[in-house]
């Protein structure tokens, strides 16, 4: 520190001094602002430290005293692979015809993982943290954010096991379809950021949206292909309206694309066409959400402190 | 700081040796909608009849204050004055319904210690954790750690999981974090009452040095002794409005005929068997002298009090105490210390104290009456029933009177090593 050798009147002088340049700002939130949802951007960005402590945090204490520690957020997505590759691909035959289909239930997975973690973790991470809303102003969009980090965190490893596996088959990804990766990913992560901002908001005032979360969470799973081919609700649906809007769910897109990428044995496999301008449209249509469900965050959260 | 002001105008009208203004509270207003349902099947069958569920309550009206920097201002209120919610609004926890707070400098909001202390963290960790989020970077963290954990004086315990502390030990922790981050402005919620004594010491010394510092501090609490030694500004609320502002042992007094008022206006309705009693009247004065003549040191002090019963007391106790202007008893006596038989309370009797040989110091006093059972439960109180003063004596302060004799022994002999 600069001023440990200054008196305490030194140190006031110089403090008086510096307040009385500084100019005044309004305490409390941003709500209804012009430039609100940019300040609330460089409010959250100039705690980007703190962001990720509570990351840290979050991911240090979910498993602090147990022996396994992170190999049991790995436990869930492994078994789940397991039951679906035997009972659905299996017992009832959805792999036939589906080459490596433990390859395309991962990668499925994996994609579906991520959006489930951060849309329910952001949903109830402002009533989690409600003890640190109450005693401390903090940009509120903080807390949902961090949810957004450890859901990655766990996104990383359960992805690198997924690299790990199609190497160990031989069905390295190295091919065209690689170049889905990225904008797939970029689409279920800010789909999944609005809503884990949105949700998390509302929460607050109705403690009913963190199971309704649960069930829809539930009921998107079935509604993409991760479990079975998208070739299968084609035979279904026949190649009308009713298959493009199970397509245009952004969910779905994200997982076609990721299989795109990283499930080599289905190149040749049907698949939607203008996959790519689809996923495109769809991450213009998430960040607008995502700036529209911010705005939202931030007329109800100047009452967060009272209805925690 | 979309909607920062240019107020170099303020600045410039403040005297010299008070800081320029800090904190701006312009006509703020709280409102809180207190909700009886919670749930959406609870809201959807209340939808019809919606305006019935709710009520409104203003916990703020229309509170305006300039506070200057370097202030150490008092927040004072009994409980639901809105003291707490106002300094929830300055700190930007709650927004308020109408008006805003306009404030500069780096904020510390202590409204609880070590809120953000996650338990399954060790010190360690939380002490990075807590310091981020009052505002300090990494780098600051580092530089300040040691100076935090020797001032929490838990160094042996600083890599342990924060659930295994025990409870002095964790707002120690939380409390020299606090305030090793340097704040222009610390908001402080009833929190210096934590810790060992000589702890405790330490916090009041750092509040000390930060009003040294040229901070500002604003303290919410219901220690009237905390408010005439710490502050020199108070602020008190009364359902939400300001009832007054300005110097803290005037408010300190305001307050307590308040709390007296209420405390009055309660106890017509409740507690009649108890209440049953009067004190008709109290009256001070030296020996010798008239009520209203100054009590010397060295004189004799007479109370006399008027009692009376409307059921009539077989057993019973004269009490008074002897208050300071801050509250604090300074003197007390009842006949049951001193062992006198009183004749029952049938008809009003007036009791004489008579006390020989006081030396209060400099300053005003106050004189409470009590009426007493045989168990020691209060019939009836008469808080600040008379008052007296004792002159102005230039060589001590302080409410013991004592002449002071000062030498000076010269320089100190060298301490002879073994």
């Amino acid at each position: 520190m600069t001023n440990q050798n200054l008196t305490d009147s030194e140190m006031r002088d110089a403090r008086f001094a510096a307040l009385a340049e500084a100019p005044f700002v309004r305490a409390g939130s941003s709500a209804g602002r012009f430039g609100a949802s940019v300040s609330a951007l460089r409010d959250v960005l100039s705690q980007r430290e703190m962001l990720g402590l509570l990351v840290r945090r979050d991911l240090k204490a979910r498993y602090k005293d147990s022996a396994l520690g992170f190999v049991w957020s790995l436990v869930r997505p492994l078994t789940q692979l397991v039951i679906y590759y035997v009972v659905i691909g299996r017992f009832l035959g959805a792999a036939n015809g589906t080459p490596d289909f433990a390859v395309y239930v991962f990668t499925g997975l994996t994609v579906f993982t991520l959006f489930n973690e951060i849309v329910s973790g952001g949903t109830s991470s402002i009533v989690g943290n409600a003890g640190l809303i109450k005693k401390i102003y903090l940009p509120r969009e903080i807390f949902p954010l961090a949810s957004v980090g450890s859901a990655l965190f766990n996104f990383l490893i359960q992805f690198t096991i997924l690299v790990v596996f199609t190497i160990v088959i031989g069905k390295i990804p190295i091919h065209p379809g690689l170049v889905f990766l990225i904008p797939s990913f970029l689409l279920i992560v800010v789909m999944a950021t609005a809503f884990g901002i949105l949700l998390s908001a509302l929460n607050v005032y109705l403690r009913d949206i963190q199971y309704l979360v649960e069930v829809g969470m539930m009921l998107l799973m079935w509604a993409s292909p991760i479990v079975y081919p998208w070739s299968f609700v084609q035979k279904a649906l026949g190649n009308g309206l009713l298959l493009d809007i199970y397509t245009d769910n952004p969910i779905t897109l994200a997982v076609l694309g990721f299989q795109k990428a990283m499930w080599v044995s289905g190149e040749d496999l049907p698949s939607p066409e203008w996959l790519m301008p689809r996923i495109l449209i769809a991450i213009v249509v998430g960040l607008v959400m995502l700036v529209g469900f911010q705005r939202v965050f931030a007329r109800l959260q100047g009452n967060f402190a009272q209805e925690l | 700081m979309t909607t920062a002001m240019t107020s170099s105008t303020s600045a410039s009208a403040v005297p010299a040796g008070v800081g320029p203004e800090i904190i701006v509270i312009d006509d703020v207003t709280k409102r809180f909608v207190v909700r009886k349902d919670n749930s959406l099947k609870e809201r959807l069958v209340s939808f019809g009849r919606g305006r019935k569920h709710r009520e409104d309550f203003w916990a703020l009206k229309g509170v305006t204050a300039h506070i200057a920097a370097g202030t150490t201002v008092g927040l004072i209120g009994h409980n639901g004055s809105g003291k707490s919610t106002l300094l929830k609004v300055i700190g930007g926890i709650l927004d308020p319904s109408s008006g805003t707070v306009s404030r500069r400098g780096r904020v510390a909001a202590l409204l609880e210690l070590g809120a953000g202390f996650h338990p399954d963290l060790t010190g360690r960790e939380n002490v990075f954790l807590n310091a981020s989020i009052l505002g300090l970077s990494r780098q600051e963290t580092e530089e300040r750690f040691d100076d935090i954990v020797a001032f929490s004086g838990i160094a042996e315990f600083i890599d342990t999981q924060v659930k295994f502390y025990s409870s002095g030990m964790y707002v120690r922790l939380a409390f020299a974090v606090a305030v090793h981050t340097d704040p222009d402005i610390l908001l402080v919620d009833e929190i210096l009452a934590v810790g060992d004594e000589a702890f405790q010491r330490k916090c009041l010394d750092k509040i000390r040095s930060f009003q040294e510092q040229g901070r500002t501090i604003i303290l919410v609490t219901h220690s009237s002794s905390q408010v005439t030694e710490l502050c020199d500004w108070v602020i008190l609320l009364d359902k939400g409005e300001v009832r007054y502002e300005g110097e803290p042992n005037a408010g300190v007094a305001l307050l307590r005929e308040n709390l007296e008022e209420r405390r009055k206006a309660e106890g017509d309705h409740s507690d009649a068997v108890m209440g049953r009693g009067a004190i008709l009247g109290t009256r001070v004065f030296p020996a010798g002298g008239a009520p209203g003549d100054p009590v010397v040191p060295g004189s004799d002090l007479v109370v006399e009090v008027d009692f009376e019963h409307y059921d009539g007391m077989d057993e019973w106790i004269a009490a008074i105490q002897i208050d300071n202007t801050a509250g604090q008893a300074v003197y007390g006596t009842n006949t049951k210390r001193v062992a006198v038989d009183l004749e029952p309370l049938r008809a009003p009797r007036t009791v004489r104290f008579l006390m020989k040989d006081v030396r209060f110091g400099t300053g005003q006093y106050f004189v409470n009456a009590s009426l007493l059972d045989f168990a020691s439960r209060h019939i009836a109180d008469h808080p600040q029933a008379a008052s007296f003063q004792v002159p102005y004596y230039e060589p001590a302060v302080g409410t013991l009177y004592a002449e002071p004799e000062i030498v000076d022994l010269g320089e100190r002999a060298p301490v002879q090593a073994d």
